[in-house]
């Protein structure tokens, strides 16, 4: 069934608004968005990862949830979801739920939770094979607590423990390609998207995530105002400069084969990104010239490996 | 009928939980409790249970599997020993706080440093303020039967608190005793089914679990849980009662040996209790008014009903399994001195840390400790109150 934007605005809400999200925070879109993807007639258990959704989205009493949820601890996301998934199973199979109900199982984290401390978890549930869809909502740092630098954080970008100073030009390192990690270890559906536009794209890779059976996995470039230094109602035009320079190329992966989504018409430099951003401010200043050729050159690169990949 | 059998302390939780037959069992290996999980492995392989049965990556993440079955409304298990409890710390504090009634067998090592196998309790004693309730067992016997009413005194709706039922590693867990079982039916009838009241995949009522409690809410969540601590003590003995009319053995707060006229007691836990009621019997029959307390249930700590047992003793020597490294001695004397405070007359106390990493016990040394209370008793003088036994000099 073709996407339509109207039809899927006029479906419940089941990530509702008074959650505490920053205004400009993609989390909350990637929510909505996340819980439009499953279908109206089938129930969901979302399990988060401790971080800035959990502690905005359900602060005791208030839950912005329409469907179960559950919160344990930071890293565990994945291995609580395993035991939600387990459990559904085995009360199936004895009888205590009927065969016609269906219960998407969600697991949700940023990249800290995911990227990082999350990652044994995460790992240890794909390969045991777990039927429940990961969506990391990686905004490139840990928020929560403050924009300290992760492995999700590209090379340059000044984060409070990766500060830029006179002896430095931000974090030294390039982001860990945790979406390709993912398709290694053999998932049946990995994805990488974004939010912009309709939501098309989110919306189509979501629900496939979400109705292929076994472990499944959806990366989500989500911007933060306050680390990535943007005014609110940039949100959707960062995202799309992402994928208009190739920062954030959109594909997919269904068992093992790579399929490009989305293919810029120019490929936009990747100053078309830095530049909307406080994070890359000192990229700009008269001597660092060259983390701009150097961030051109590895987006450079990594987008040829993947039309590589996609051939 | 009872089944007589012969078994190690971890078949005999192995079988217990086979007879349970829990929704979810989520394990990780460690030395010495990985065996549980193998007999439940062929269990499962052999289609005696029908438990979703998966391996995991980590402790932690063995116990979050845990949490999030228990969530969702089944019955979860696991084992672990030593680093692994340690590694399952954080999570054992969310347990506890969320309410979830996992039951966790531990089978008792020390804790590294120097890296060892052997039992002690510094694993599980390190543990005991995460909201777990925990019994204690001296032989297999009392292990099957701890875990046979764990799972009734963990989901009880006025208690909802995980449990460890914990055996001392190796001298438990491996050696091979006799044991009377009981039949699969009757086990089954007796532990009952988990049926929550609220559950993750409950059809008619979605449900939130986990939340970020601000200042204005923490506080009360943390003394509800404190009030389903002191509940428990009233639904472990409850438990008890009944499962003695079912199968005959009788289990209370902790075992008085030889208490009646006791002038001098030790209180201690686990397997030792075994060799120090032997050198009781010896010094009884020289006349030597001497008496023992086995505690089974360190959580909740039953104060007054041992302050209650000790009370007309003149010297009392409580025997810690675990260096607490307070420089005042281990966690049962603190929890033991402090239970006795409000004592109109109290006897006098001394701290003994014994047994690490698997050092030996004998009647010797229990014989040592009882002629040090007897010198308390007659003169008075408590002499040095925090000493290690059974070390080098």
């Amino acid at each position: 069934m073709a996407y339509n934007l109207k039809e899927e605005m006029n479906k419940e809400e089941r990530f509702h608004s008074g959650h505490r999200l920053c205004a400009g925070c993609g989390a909350g879109i990637v929510c909505r968005a996340m819980m439009r993807a499953v279908d109206p007639e089938d129930r969901a258990v979302i399990c988060n990862a401790t971080g800035c959704l959990e502690v905005s989205s359900f602060q005791y009493p208030y839950t912005a949830w329409e469907d179960s949820y559950i919160h344990t601890a930071f890293e565990n996301a994945s291995a609580t979801a395993s035991g939600v998934e387990a459990a559904y199973r085995v009360m199936k199979r004895k009888g205590r739920l009927a065969e016609d109900e269906h219960v998407k199982i969600l697991a949700i984290g940023g990249d800290g939770g995911t990227y990082d401390i999350g990652f044994q978890s995460l790992s240890g549930a794909f390969e045991r094979g777990h039927d429940f869809t990961y969506f990391c909502y990686d905004n490139n740092a840990y928020m929560n607590t403050g924009t300290q630098r992760s492995s999700a954080t590209p090379r340059f970008a000044s984060a409070t423990t990766t500060p830029a100073g006179t002896e430095s030009v931000g974090k030294k390192q390039v982001q860990k390609d945790l979406t390709r990690i993912m398709v290694a270890h053999g998932s049946p559906y990995v994805a990488q998207t974004t939010l912009f536009g309709t939501m098309k794209d989110f919306h189509e890779k979501a629900h496939r995530a979400i109705y292929t059976e076994g472990p499944t996995f959806v990366n989500v470039l989500t911007p933060c105002p306050r680390g990535w230094q943007y005014p609110a109602d940039e949100l959707i035009d960062i995202c799309k400069a992402a994928i208009d320079t190739c920062v954030w190329p959109l594909y997919e992966v269904v068992d093992g084969e790579y399929r490009l989504t989305y293919e810029p018409k120019k490929k936009l430099p990747v100053e078309e990104f830095m530049s909307k951003q406080g994070r890359f401010r000192h990229c700009f200043k008269p001597g660092n010239e060259w983390t701009i050729e150097a961030a051109q050159e590895y987006v450079d690169r990594k987008w040829e490996e993947l039309l590589a990949l996609c051939k | 009928m009872s089944i007589r059998e012969r078994m190690s302390g971890n078949e005999a939780i192995a079988t217990a939980m086979r007879q349970i037959n829990p929704d979810v069992f989520a394990m990780f290996p460690i030395t010495p409790s990985t065996e549980i999980p193998q007999y439940f492995a062929q269990y499962v392989a052999d289609g005696r249970v029908d438990t979703e049965f998966i391996c995991v990556e980590s402790e932690h993440s063995s116990l979050s599997a845990c949490l999030g079955a228990e969530a969702a409304g089944c019955r979860a298990v696991t084992a672990t020993s030593s680093a692994g409890l340690s590694y399952m710390n954080e999570v054992l504090y969310v347990a506890g706080s969320l309410r979830l009634p996992v039951v966790l067998a531990v089978a008792c090592r020390a804790l590294t440093g120097p890296i060892n196998i052997n039992h002690d309790y510094s694993d599980s004693l390190a543990a005991r303020d995460s909201g777990f309730i925990q019994l204690y067992a001296e032989n297999n016997q009392e292990v099957y039967d701890n875990y046979l009413m764990a799972h009734r005194i963990a989901e009880h709706p006025d208690v909802r608190l995980p449990l460890m039922v914990c055996e001392d590693g190796f001298i438990t867990s491996h050696a091979i005793e006799n044991i009377e079982l009981e039949e699969d039916a009757l086990v089954r009838a007796f532990v009952g089914q988990y049926r929550p009241e609220n559950y993750l995949l409950k059809k008619e009522n979605p449900l939130a679990v986990g939340p970020y409690g601000v200042s204005a809410y923490y506080m009360e969540a943390r003394v509800a849980q404190a009030q389903a601590m002191k509940n428990a003590k009233r639904v472990i003995l409850e438990v008890a009662a009944d499962f003695e009319a079912h199968f005959g053995r009788s289990y209370s707060f902790f075992e008085s040996y030889r208490m009646e006229d006791a002038e001098i007691a030790m209180v201690l836990m686990g397997s030792s209790a075994g060799t120090a009621k032997a050198c009781v019997d010896e010094l009884r029959e020289s006349g030597v008014k001497a008496g023992l307390i086995k505690l089974r249930v360190f959580r909740p700590f039953p104060g007054e009903e041992l302050a209650e047992a000790l009370k007309s003793c003149k010297a009392v020597a409580v025997l810690d399994k675990s260096e607490g490294f307070s420089a005042m001695g281990g966690p049962l004397f603190a929890e033991t001195a402090s239970a006795c405070i409000n004592l109109d007359k109290r006897p006098k106390m001394i701290e003994i840390v014994y047994g690490l990493g698997g050092r030996d016990f004998t009647v010797d040394a229990a014989r040592s400790v009882y002629e040090r209370l007897e010198r308390i008793a007659s003169t008075g003088e408590i002499g040095e109150v925090y000493t290690h036994m059974g070390q080098r000099e």
